[in-house]
Formats: structure tokens, sequence, C-alpha cells
């Protein structure tokens, strides 16, 4: 025995970890990939009598990295997600062009393509962060933003093919799902940085997703990177789709509303710890979160643990990529003391995340969307952590 | 003078147009019948908008028959959204926003009808009935008359209540420094 111990402090034994019996085989080997049973991270959404109408979010208090996985990306879905066969799909490019252009999935993936790593949030996301009661936990109240390493073609590639003619301004995009969503997008964006994508993580896009091609607009409103795509009209004026003018538009307190509001302003949330989690005892923990901008990097992420009287900066996670998720870490010792906590992003244009109350004292309660105002979480006494509201 | 800026103007069109000619030439041109599958979008101007007329009182059959089970026999809401009233609060805490109050052309609403509703067979209304349903939730919100009839031509000449209340994104200028 005396033997057996001093080799395993070079050779562990076996007895040493809590394996059910020395060899017993574990599972074969798999087509496809599951996730461990013990992991149980799922997407939220509300009740609901129309179901194939509505949004889930990702949980983003179980994230770790910047990647969120295609199963647990946000969803919000007009009319169901449709069953589309990539050999029966076409995109067709047509309006104000020289040579309209109608485009097989096979064919568009013969195009030279580009990778990129980017955020896409939904412009809805926080909306529950304009009232009173704010959102209980961080999946429900920032949850309709991921992360995803996007593949496609670079959408000014076909509209070269196609000759966009001198009138065109706009680009009408429409996907193939039941409802035909639509989007008004300015033709600059569409020359700038849009892609047709079809591949997300390393494999198709997944049918929630857009499969199998969607509009990609970098840092804007996810609302306007239509899933499913299967037009492009080029035209010389912008739609007025009810998903541009009915929803999608800021209604300030002096009753007018804004329009067009595409790009999404920097944010950032802390996940751990967050509202509805427990610190199981005291000692050192990692604080972390995720912070993101539509304009660009992140360029600071300040994390306060005394309800903002003092802020420090955190450490972020390289490579910081322009339009994506950036993970920011802390270390952090809880001490058994209440502490309130937040985090603040800077990005690169110099934008500062502002505070909700400044959010609302400039656009009032109404404007539902492209709410990014600071989070607050409390750590209470015994370890809880609950959402604040002011 | 008139032919000389005539002649410039068609040299600087077609010289990038030139420059623009098919690098890859993947694809084929659409069929007809793909452009006309497609060609369902509606601009503000009435663009695209089919042959055919609706009237209230037929709009009021068709209302009856495929909306009011989600947005109520008079557009009050239910399951769907509120179609009717809720002009005159949009300045206040608890603004209403409605086909009413709220969307600025009434092109949308023929649009969104036609492409989206009803909410479980989208497509389903014939163009005839979808003039008849815009007529219907137009006269609900007092913006036609009741003997009224839309068309393609009467359908763009009308103007929303809150056509101007609309102002292009602002930002970022918006507050971002306080703390």
């Amino acid at each position: 025995m005396g033997a057996a111990a001093g080799a395993g402090l070079l050779v562990p034994s076996r007895d040493a970890f809590a394996l059910d019996t020395p060899g017993k085989l574990g599972t074969p080997l798999g087509p496809y990939g599951e996730r461990s049973p013990f992991e149980k991270a799922v997407r939220w959404r509300r009740e609901s009598q129309t179901p194939e109408t509505g949004s889930s979010f990702t949980p983003l208090q179980d994230s770790v990295g910047t990647v969120t996985p295609s199963s647990l990306h946000y969803e919000r879905h007009h009319s169901g997600i449709p069953t589309i066969d990539p050999s029966q799909h076409r995109l067709i490019i047509h309006g104000m062009v020289d040579r309209p252009l109608s485009l097989s999935i096979e064919e568009i993936r013969r195009l030279p393509s580009v990778t990129r790593t980017l955020v896409l949030e939904c412009g809805g996301n926080s909306g529950s962060e304009w009232a009173d009661k704010t959102g209980v936990d961080v999946q429900r109240s920032y949850g309709l933003v991921s992360g995803s390493e996007w593949t496609g073609i670079p959408l000014s590639l076909l509209l070269a093919e196609v000759g966009v003619r001198p009138a065109a301004s706009w680009v009408i995009a429409e996907g193939a799902d039941a409802c035909r969503m639509e989007r008004s997008i300015p033709l600059p964006k569409a020359m700038n940085d849009s892609l047709l994508a079809f591949g997300q993580n390393g494999e198709a896009i997944r049918p929630a997703q857009g499969y199998p091609l969607r509009l990609i607009n970098p840092g804007w409103e996810g609302n306007t990177n239509v899933k499913w795509l299967h037009s492009l009209k080029l035209t010389n004026q912008a739609y007025m789709a009810r998903d541009e003018t009915a929803k999608y538009t800021e209604l300030m307190p002096d009753g007018k509303a804004w329009m067009f509001t595409y790009e999404m302003d920097a944010k950032s949330v802390i996940t751990f710890p967050s509202g509805g989690q427990t610190l199981p005892r005291r000692g050192p923990y990692e604080l972390t979160g995720l912070a993101w901008s539509g304009r660009g990097r992140i360029e600071r992420v300040e994390v306060t643990i005394d309800g903002g009287r003092t802020w420090e900066n955190a450490h972020l996670q390289e490579p910081r990529l322009p339009i994506a998720l950036t993970r920011f870490r802390l270390p952090w010792r809880f001490d058994g003391r209440e502490a309130t906590i937040a985090s603040r992003a800077t990005d690169e244009t110099g934008y500062v995340q502002p505070t909700r109350e400044a959010l609302i004292a400039a656009r009032g309660r109404n404007s539902n969307y492209h709410f990014n105002g600071i989070k607050f979480w409390n750590v209470r006494a015994d370890g809880t952590v609950t959402n604040v509201d002011a | 003078m008139w032919t000389r800026s005539v002649i410039v103007l068609w040299l600087a069109g077609a010289i990038p147009l030139a420059a623009q000619s098919p690098t890859y030439s993947v694809g084929r041109p659409p069929t007809p019948e793909e452009i006309r599958a497609l060609g369902i979008a509606i601009a503000p101007d009435g663009e695209g908008l089919p042959e055919g007329s609706g009237s209230v009182a037929a709009g009021r059959e068709v209302f009856a028959a495929q909306c009011s089970r989600c947005h109520g026999p008079n557009g009050e809401g239910g399951v769907g959204a509120t179609l009717v009233g809720g002009q005159g609060t949009l300045r206040s805490a608890r603004p209403l926003k409605t086909v009413g109050s709220y969307w600025p052309y009434a092109t949308t609403l023929w649009d969104y009808i036609n492409r989206a509703m009803p909410f479980d067979q989208p497509g389903l209304l014939k163009a005839p009935e979808v003039y008849a349903a815009v007529a219907y939730i137009l006269n609900l919100n007092g913006i036609i008359r009741e003997d009224q009839v839309i068309d393609a031509r009467s359908l763009r000449k009308i103007v929303m209540p809150n056509r101007d209340g609309f102002i292009p994104d602002p930002r970022p200028k918006t507050p971002s420094r306080q703390r």
C-alpha cells in the first residue's frame, strides 16, 4: 500500500476519480455530437398562443467565451421556421439592374467567400428595461444577442455582377418564410459590408437562423438580417415595410418616431454573477460578461462593485474584433458584503454605454427598441443575485 | 445645349456600367414566372399594386371571416394587434400605436395584409379581398368614408394621420457620455 500511495503521486490511481467502475466502456463514437447530459442551458421564451412568432433568448448566464452555439442562438421569427430544400431554393436579384440574376445555392457557394465573426442583436433586445420593473435575469433582459462566425459572399460582388443602375438607392430584401418578411436596406450598406451567408459556426446555417441563405448586415439590428433570403430588389426608394414603420421604429416623448435606426449602440452586461444565480460561498470569483458595439471594436469595459461610485477596467479577451462579442473578466472576492455590480462599455468611436436613467431622460419609456443601458445586479450578503430597479 | 448635356449624362452613366461587366457569370436570368412570383412588394408610391378594388362593405365581410378571430370584431385587438384607435395618444405616457394612429403609409397595410395575413395562412387573400380589408380597417379608423372603394389609384393618394410622424435616425448625436 505504501508503495502504491507513493506511486500515486506520479501516476494517478483510477480510484482517485469518480469513475463508475474500472474498465467500464464509454459510449461509442457518433456521427453528430451532443452536449453532456449534465449541461442544461436552453433558450427561454414566453408562453404564447402563436408559438410561430416571438423571440427565444440566449442563456447568456451560462455562456463562456465569445461564440454562441448555433443551437442556443437567439431566435426571432414572424411566421415560423420554414423547411427549405437548398436544391429548390434560389436567390433572385432584380429591379433596377442591367442583368437580373437567378442563382442556386450551389452557384452562390462557388463564388469567392469570406468569414466574419460578428455579434447579432435584435433591435428589441432589453426592451424589458424601459419599464419600472426591469428584467430579473440576464437571459430574459439581454439575451436577444448572440455571437457567430458567418461565412458567405460579399453582397457587393453580386451587385457588380448584376450591374446596379445609377438611379438605384435601396435594396428590398425578402425572405422565403410564410409571411415573406421584408426590409429595405440602403444601397451604401449593401455595397459596403453586407454578406450573403450560407455558413454559421463551421456548418450550414441552422434552419432557425435562415437556412440556406441569410442576409447579414454587420452591426445592424437583427431584423434587417433577413433569413431564408430569396429576393433582392434594387429600387429608388425605401418600401416602408411594416417592420420599418409600424415596428422597429422608436417613439419619442414628443410624439415623433425615429425610423431606419439600423446600428446597434455599444452595450455590455455582466453574465456572472447575474440575476437568479447564487454564489455558494465566500471567496474568489471571476466576474465576467460580454460587450459589443455595432460601430466597431470594444475599446474598454469598466466594472463597478459599489453601485457605480468607482469603476475599474476589466480585462478584455483578445482578439477584440470589430462588431463582435468581446468577453471581459475581472477577478473579484466575495466577502459576504452586499455588492451592486455593473459593467460599462466604450467602443472605438469613443461612445460610452449610457445609464438607463440617461436613456429614459433622452428618449422616454415608449421607444421599445435599441435599449443599451447599463445593467446593475445586486449581490446580497447571502450570495443570491437579483436585478436592481431604480 | 439640351442635347449636349444629355450626351454628357449618358456618357457619365455608361462608363461605370461598362466597367461593371459580369466577372463570374454564374446563375441565369430569372424566368418571367420567378419575377412574377416575387412581385408582391408594394412601394409607398403605390408601385406594385395590382388591379382590383374593394369596398368598406366587402371588407367588413372579409374581416369577419378572416381577421376578427385574432383582431376582434371591430379591430379592437386580441391575440392579434389592436388595429383601431389611439389617434392623439402618441405623446402620452401610454401611446396606442395602431394603423390609424401610427402607420405612415396605407400602402404598407396592403403589402402586409397581402404577404403576412391571416397569420395562420399568409397569402390566402386575393387582391380584391386585400383591398376590401384595407378599406374596412381604414374606415374603422375614420380615414375613409363608409361608401368609399379602394383600388391602386385611390390607395396611393391616402394620407395617413401620422404620415409626418417619423424622423430619420438622429444618433449618434444622442447622449452617450452621461454616466
